[in-house]
């Protein structure tokens, strides 16, 4: 890649690489892929990071995932029915060169019944940059936080349509790596239209933090990234992604989608482009793909 | 004054190293103003004489404790009955919905949505929308919307929308998911209107406040009776609503207070510490933390977590916490029909069995006096145990 690479190891390896890539006027792209879903999982992260993800977010699927809809929520499912295990996924990725910085998200139960000095100690050892819990809010992130911060581990936290702005402040003064802005009130998964309400966060958390923000959860096509990406410094697209690797895409389907997200992002003259660039209104239609898989 | 004596928690919610408020940060606030709203209106004088007279006038309070004179010959004890089967819609749970529908008014919202297992939450919610004006989606998972159906009919009857969930186990745990999936995209309008001592703080709390009237009512009734506490006091625990508002009447008092589980979902016997539904509490789940699904025959005790005030009770032994199985609870069930005339849900059932196993091993004594919350009717379980044991 023609960006320079940040720091590959220690505290601050995520947040640093994501703040190096958005000096250098790029767009982020974080994908994020459900760890154990098929045999050629971890050839999907690295096909992703190939196609031009800044980071990689790789779940570690868990029984009750509350805040995912039905497509993370399958493959949570099939991940558990190959008996997919936390034990398992870190394996993998500690055999994996990814060449970006990988992000763990799953749910607090994993860590916390692992113990939070232990489980993040398994993280650091796997070579995991992040960690995502999206049940664990500020209030309660303390122990959780204060044992990533020892090994290395960056919590990324999560500010929503909801927070309040002073609470807002606190995030983002707690986060690591980067803020995490809910694109829309409702679970993950794909929707027609970017929601009025993943501007407006991206516009909030951009006004009060240096902090790189990307916003998901609803961002789905490579139109939308291009549109949150006009005021946020990136994007997340999860449920987009996993839907067509559980219709069988495999590693070409990921990255060639993920080569789409990256075009729009980087296409010249694209409001991602543009600082400041139209937020509101509809974009123009997504452009035509030919299928996921 | 202690958190123990089922007082107000501290913090977040914290019941000693249980409860707190493990949500994602889109519920945060939600979360807060439900606890500021019922921390205001719980110290209203006007609010409570409000939801007193709901519960009188519309749900029957306060319910009566019959004296079971010839199932107490036959145990050796004597056993007295909290009568909730004999509240309006046929258990406890009204108490609980009838105070989060007048919250709901409160807070300028509009609409509920609940989880329910056995359909006794999900009916008294639809009960309560309906008398409130308010709109209701019930969450109900396949397996019990299958052995409960008249539940869904009568919540339907009741002008409520019930959404049959066929994730996970489609059983109790997977409509509390179900629900919080909703609010998260709802929450402007909508009120979650959990059905137990569980979830993120401020439920836990508020539940067990909103439930504390069976405690008080048999606390004053025992006194009346006997001119004295109970011995013991048991209840049955799935998320433990009825078992914490029982003990909130009794924790003061010298009385042995017992929590009985489901064998198959014995959360409090067997689980460890975990977070799950918004709350740190005991779990049952396997070796890597993924939460296993509960087996019971009682589709109301079928949840794998137990309320995080009743895992710091059993953690510092004030309540004694133990299962009964399938078996002994189809006995009891039959056996308190035939011997009492009343046909009591399969949940208590699981109280009663206790009862009888423990009478019968002397680890209650012999003529000990003890109080039991019926916390509902059997008319919904009489199809399945017709089929069971025809």
């Amino acid at each position: 890649m023609s960006i320079a690479e940040g720091p590959v190891a220690g505290a601050g390896a995520l947040e640093e690489r994501l703040r190096a890539h958005r000096a250098a006027g790029r767009k982020l792209l974080i994908p994020y892929v459900m760890a154990g879903t098929s045999d050629d999982w971890t050839d999907v992260v690295q096909a992703v990071a190939a196609a031009g993800a800044d980071a990689v977010e790789v779940g570690i699927p868990f029984s009750d995932p509350m805040i995912d809809g039905p497509v993370i929520q399958r493959a949570a499912t099939v991940a558990l029915a190959r008996a997919t295990t936390p034990a398992s996924v870190l394996s993998a990725l500690s055999k994996l060169d990814a060449g970006v910085p990988l992000i763990v998200m799953t749910y607090y139960n994993i860590i916390f019944h692992a113990g939070l000095e232990r489980a993040a100690g398994m993280l650091a050892d796997a070579g995991v940059a992040g960690a995502i819990l999206p049940d664990v809010p500020l209030d309660e992130v303390g122990p959780w936080a204060d044992a990533a911060d020892t090994a290395g581990i960056a919590t990324v936290l999560l500010a929503a349509p909801t927070t309040g702005d002073d609470r807002m402040r606190a995030i983002c003064a707690r986060a690591r790596g980067f803020v995490y802005g809910v694109g829309l009130m409702g679970v993950t998964g794909e929707r027609q239209d970017l929601a009025a309400s993943a501007g407006v966060i991206a516009r909030r958390l951009k006004a009060i933090t240096e902090v790189p923000v990307l916003v998901g959860i609803g961002v789905s096509t490579p139109a939308q990234a291009v549109q949150v990406a006009g005021v946020a410094d990136g994007a997340v697209v999860g449920s987009a992604l996993v839907r067509r690797l559980l219709a069988g895409g495999g590693p070409d389907g990921a990255a060639a989608f993920v080569a789409e997200l990256r075009g729009a992002l980087d296409a010249p003259g694209s409001p991602a482009a543009v600082s400041g660039g139209r937020t509101g209104g509809d974009a123009a239609g997504p452009p035509r793909r030919s299928g996921g898989g | 004054m202690s958190p123990s004596m089922m007082e107000r928690p501290e913090g977040l919610g914290r019941f000693g190293r249980f409860g707190g408020r493990y949500v994602p940060e889109s519920l945060v606030p939600a979360c807060a103003e439900l606890e500021a709203a019922f921390v205001e209106a719980w110290a209203d004088e006007a609010f409570r004489a409000r939801y007193a007279a709901v519960l009188r006038d519309y749900g029957g309070r306060p319910t009566p404790v019959t004296e079971c004179t010839r199932l107490s010959e036959r145990l050796g004890v004597r056993l007295f009955l909290k009568r909730e089967d004999l509240a309006h819609t046929g258990s406890h749970k009204l108490n609980n919905v009838v105070g989060q529908a007048l919250l709901t008014q409160r807070m300028g919202k509009s609409r509920l949505v609940a989880e329910t297992g056995a359909g006794q939450h999900g009916v008294a919610t639809a009960t309560a929308a309906a008398l409130f004006g308010l709109r209701c989606t019930v969450y109900m998972g396949e397996v019990d919307a299958r052995r409960q159906e008249l539940n869904v009919f009568r919540m339907r009857l009741l002008g409520a929308e019930v959404r049959t969930v066929s994730s996970g186990s489609r059983t109790l745990k997977d409509a509390v998911n179900e629900a919080f999936r909703d609010w998260v995209a709802s929450v402007a309008d909508t009120h979650y209107c959990l059905g137990s001592v569980m979830g993120p703080h401020p439920y836990p709390w508020m539940v067990r406040e909103l439930q504390r009237v069976v405690g008080e009512e048999a606390r004053s009734q025992c006194h009346e009776i006997l001119g004295k506490d109970p011995d013991v006091v048991v209840a049955c625990v799935g998320g433990g609503s009825n078992a914490a508002g029982t003990f909130a009447g009794f924790v003061d008092t010298p009385a042995r207070l017992v929590g009985v589980e489901a064998a198959g979902g014995a959360a409090a016997s067997y689980g460890s510490d975990g977070v799950l539904h918004g709350m740190r509490s005991m779990l049952l789940q396997d070796e890597e933390g993924q939460i296993n699904e509960a087996h019971s025959i009682s589709a109301g005790l079928d949840y794998p977590g137990i309320g995080p005030e009743h895992a710091y009770l059993g953690s510092i032994g004030r309540v004694a916490y133990t299962s009964a199985s399938d078996d002994e609870v189809l006995d009891a069930f039959a056996l308190l029909a035939s011997t009492e005339g009343i046909i009591p849900a399969l949940e208590p059932s699981h109280a009663l069995a206790w009862l009888v196993r423990a009478a019968d091993s002397g680890e209650v004594a012999r003529g000990a006096t003890v109080l039991l919350t019926l916390s509902g009717r059997g008319d919904k379980d009489v199809a399945q145990v017709m089929e069971l044991r025809g």
